[in-house]
């Protein structure tokens, strides 16, 4: 039986209309993560590749929502000290300590000078134990799986001080609104001295491994590149912001916690790219443990928590037991939380990622009435669809790895 | 017992086969192990050291020190892999699926069959090669062979059916394409020089290991045998090369879908090209069994030489896997395009220009 067969060769005037079209041909969407090893966390990017380049790429995030600024309307504020922690899970003890510092400023609670040191030394820590990992994780996105060991082996020990410390490796909840949970340990200083005096070879290892090393700068140099300008206009901070070559570091432009006190140095860099934030990093991390240091030489005696703040800081667990006054006060502050007027206040801490700012609206009370937290993971995250286009796929990698965010801050 | 004199020719080359096979994979096992314990103490760690063997095990000194060295863990890898669940998932091409983790192990397997490990000499002085078959056409029959590889991981990538695969595929194709041609190039001067026109070894590798008795040929062709090192770096897909894989963006490359025995044959697979590229190496450029270069072999005729000159031979296999190793866990991945700026713009005109300059430099010769 024969049959027939219709062949359209179609309208050629509109097919050539399309010819660019059809030369191009097609994109291809990419789904990276939620669950990926790129990620870091769960983020989620809609990539969409044209060949091996990144045409498109939207950031979603969402995944480690927990409403933690809702929570915290139902708590009391030392309550809500463990929740800072689960912040930016890589430097807790920084997240503590700027969270106490936004309280204290709405009650103009002045903590004692001991008290301010060794919060310091918490931050610059956590500094050191974030930036320690940022670097590493660096180097095992570009393929270098050797330095991501050497940090986490330096973090472990960094854990073992934060462990004799907080009692706790990871999750610190260190501070108490108006001072700090204990006073350091003895001989612990001892022992930071130690780290630091450790952690500096493994840095200039690390420096040896990767700084100079030709495959890594070809990975790296001119990748991810952020300009001046939108490093500022997406609201980029910490060490993102200032490798563009912006000179802002709390620290120093806003100083809290004595920070006034110390000398350092504030590392800038100069083309914004991914070369350039892993060197200040690097940098950064040599810094903190010069103000380590100075910490450790001029840590002033007395109270570590505000003696005279007799409504917030609930006194230590042998003068409770031993005089009437303290028991009162301690049952109060337990049972209703540390007394902050109302108003409101805004502070904004230099962590390890960036700004972390915790916006506090009190109606008097133990608890926030509202409590609004800003993460610099956001902010850095918000560039990626900016940022990555044009990039190849390999590079989404390297890019996500030196803008070092971290999930738990930025989905709060 | 003429009948068993009649079948000795086929069942002999079947039983050194089945060794050979046995050895082979025993040391692509022991090779994983090398790597898991030289890359933890090149990162401070200790690596694999709880597998204990009941009766090996339970002696008192010596197995403490074998289980703290993790002699037993390649057996407890290998039972893993068997005793997974055989997961397929459900949008993959069934028939290819399979047959690609099959044809990824086999090149590797096949091109053994060439592959001289050692010599014996007999009582009147003449040396034998000892390989399963000393092929005239040694040297092509691996450049052929090895070159199939790269169809189990374009096979793996393409019945997947799924994205990131498909991107592990297309590079490692691409790659390993590339490469090969700067491979190619690259030993061209070593066979030129080792047998001359006529000469009775022609491309076997035997030929080119008796040649390098006094000398080893990457002594005076260190620009062949660098071209070629890096070359069989991007052939068997080791980081810095490891496109293919890229755990940190294509997850894990062609073998994102496969699980269980499927993998372990892609993970064998990788280990066992390891092992001919470190092998084909020595024999190229360092001299195969043949002691240091400028010295007389010491080991003496008979079988006692013949098994000294095979150990000689796997020791310096085992300082290349070494050296493989050590790269691997030293250096970061290059970028897709970088790899490929890399073979054809860097290796493949510098392999092309040594090949010019020694062909020119033995016509000069042979004019003089």
């Amino acid at each position: 039986m024969a049959t027939t067969k219709e062949i359209s060769i179609g309208d050629l005037g509109a097919r050539a209309g399309k010819a660019e079209e059809e030369i191009n041909g097609e994109t291809m969407a990419l789904n990276i993560g939620p669950s990926h090893p790129t990620t870091h966390g769960v983020l989620r990017l809609l990539a969409e590749l044209d060949g091996d380049i990144i045409t498109k790429c939207e950031p979603v995030i969402g995944y480690l929502h927990r409403g933690d600024e809702k929570i915290a309307e139902n708590m009391t504020y030392n309550q809500f000290v463990p929740y800072t922690d689960r912040l930016d899970y890589l430097a807790p003890l920084a997240n503590n300590v700027a969270f106490a510092m936004a309280v204290e400023k709405l009650a103009a609670l002045e903590v004692p000078e001991r008290c301010q040191a060794i919060r310091v030394l918490c931050c610059e820590l956590a500094r050191v134990s974030s930036h320690l990992l940022g670097i590493g994780v660096f180097g095992m996105d570009a393929g270098a799986w050797t330095v991501f060991m050497y940090t986490f082996t330096e973090r472990e020990k960094l854990y073992t001080l934060f462990e004799e410390l907080t009692g706790a490796r990871f999750t610190t909840s260190y501070t108490r609104i108006g001072g700090v949970a204990r006073d350091i340990p003895e001989g612990w200083l001892g022992r930071v001295t130690d780290f630091i005096n450790g952690v500096l070879p493994v840095l200039d290892e690390i420096d040896k491994l990767l700084t100079r090393n030709r495959i890594f700068i070809d990975r790296t140099q001119g990748i991810g590149a952020i300009s001046r300008e939108d490093a500022i206009a997406y609201g980029l901070t910490g060490p993102n912001l200032r490798a563009s070559g912006v000179d802002l570091d709390l620290r120093k432009d806003k100083p809290y916690l004595g920070y006034e006190n110390y000398d350092f140095d504030v590392p800038i860099g100069t083309t914004g790219d991914c070369y350039d934030r892993y060197l200040l990093r690097a940098e950064e991390v040599r810094q903190s443990v010069r103000i380590i240091r100075q910490v450790i030489d001029t840590i002033p005696d007395g109270s570590f928590y505000a003696e005279d703040a007799k409504r917030i800081f609930s006194p230590p667990k042998d003068k409770v037991l031993t005089s009437m006054e303290e028991l009162i006060q301690n049952f109060m502050i337990t049972t209703e939380g540390p007394q902050i007027p109302a108003g409101e206040a805004y502070f904004e801490a230099e962590n390890p990622k960036g700004a972390l700012g915790f916006f506090v609206v009190s109606k008097g009370g133990g608890g926030p009435y509202r409590l609004k937290i800003r993460g610099p993971s956001f902010c850095s995250l918000s560039i990626l669809d900016k940022l990555v286009p044009g990039h190849y796929m390999t590079d989404i990698t390297v890019i996500l790895g030196s803008l070092d965010f971290v999930m738990g801050e930025c989905d709060r | 017992m003429t009948l068993f004199e009649a079948w000795l020719p086929v069942i002999l080359p079947v039983i050194f086969a089945l060794v050979m096979i046995s050895v082979f994979m025993g040391m692509c096992a022991y090779a994983v192990l090398a790597e898991r314990k030289i890359c933890s103490y090149i990162q401070g760690r200790v690596g694999p050291n709880r597998t204990r063997l009941p009766l090996i095990g339970n002696v008192p000194i010596l197995g403490d020190f074998l289980t703290g060295l993790g002699i037993f863990q390649p057996a407890a890898d290998g039972l893993k892999f068997l005793f997974k669940e055989e997961i397929t998932p459900g949008h993959v091409k069934l028939g290819y699926y399979y047959l690609a983790p099959i044809i990824a192990l086999t090149p590797a397997l096949t091109t053994m069959v060439v592959l001289p490990f050692g010599r014996y000499v007999d009582a009147a002085g003449v040396v034998q090669p000892l390989a399963l078959a000393n092929l005239d056409v040694g040297f092509l029959f691996i450049l052929a062979i090895s070159s199939l590889g790269v169809y189990g991981i374009v096979l793996a990538g393409w019945a997947s059916n799924s994205k990131y695969p498909f991107l592990g595929a297309i590079r490692s194709s691409a790659q390993m394409i590339s490469y090969e041609l700067a491979l190619g190039v690259s030993i061209l001067p070593v066979f030129m020089w080792s047998a001359a026109p006529g000469s009775e070894y022609g491309m076997s590798l035997f030929g080119v290991v008796q040649a390098q008795e006094t000398l080893w040929i990457g002594i005076w062709q260190p620009l062949s045998a660098l071209i070629f090192l890096v070359a069989i770096f991007a052939e068997t897909n080791r980081l810095p090369f490891d496109m293919a894989e890229s755990e940190t963006d294509l997850v894990g490359g062609f073998h994102t879908e496969y699980g269980a025995f499927k993998f372990g044959l892609f993970f064998v697979a990788e280990y066992a090209h390891i092992i001919m590229g470190s092998a084909i190496f020595v024999l190229l450029f360092a001299g195969g069994w043949h002691f240091l270069p400028g010295l007389a072999d010491p080991w003496p005729a008979g079988p006692v030489g013949a098994v000294l000159s095979v150990l000689w031979f796997l020791a310096k296999i085992a300082f290349m896997i070494f050296f493989f190793i050590w790269i691997r866990w030293t250096l970061p991945r290059f970028r897709y395009d970088q790899v490929m700026s890399l073979g054809w713009k860097i290796l493949l005109p510098l392999a092309v220009g040594n090949l010019v300059f020694n062909t020119l430099l033995i016509a000069l010769i042979d004019a003089l």
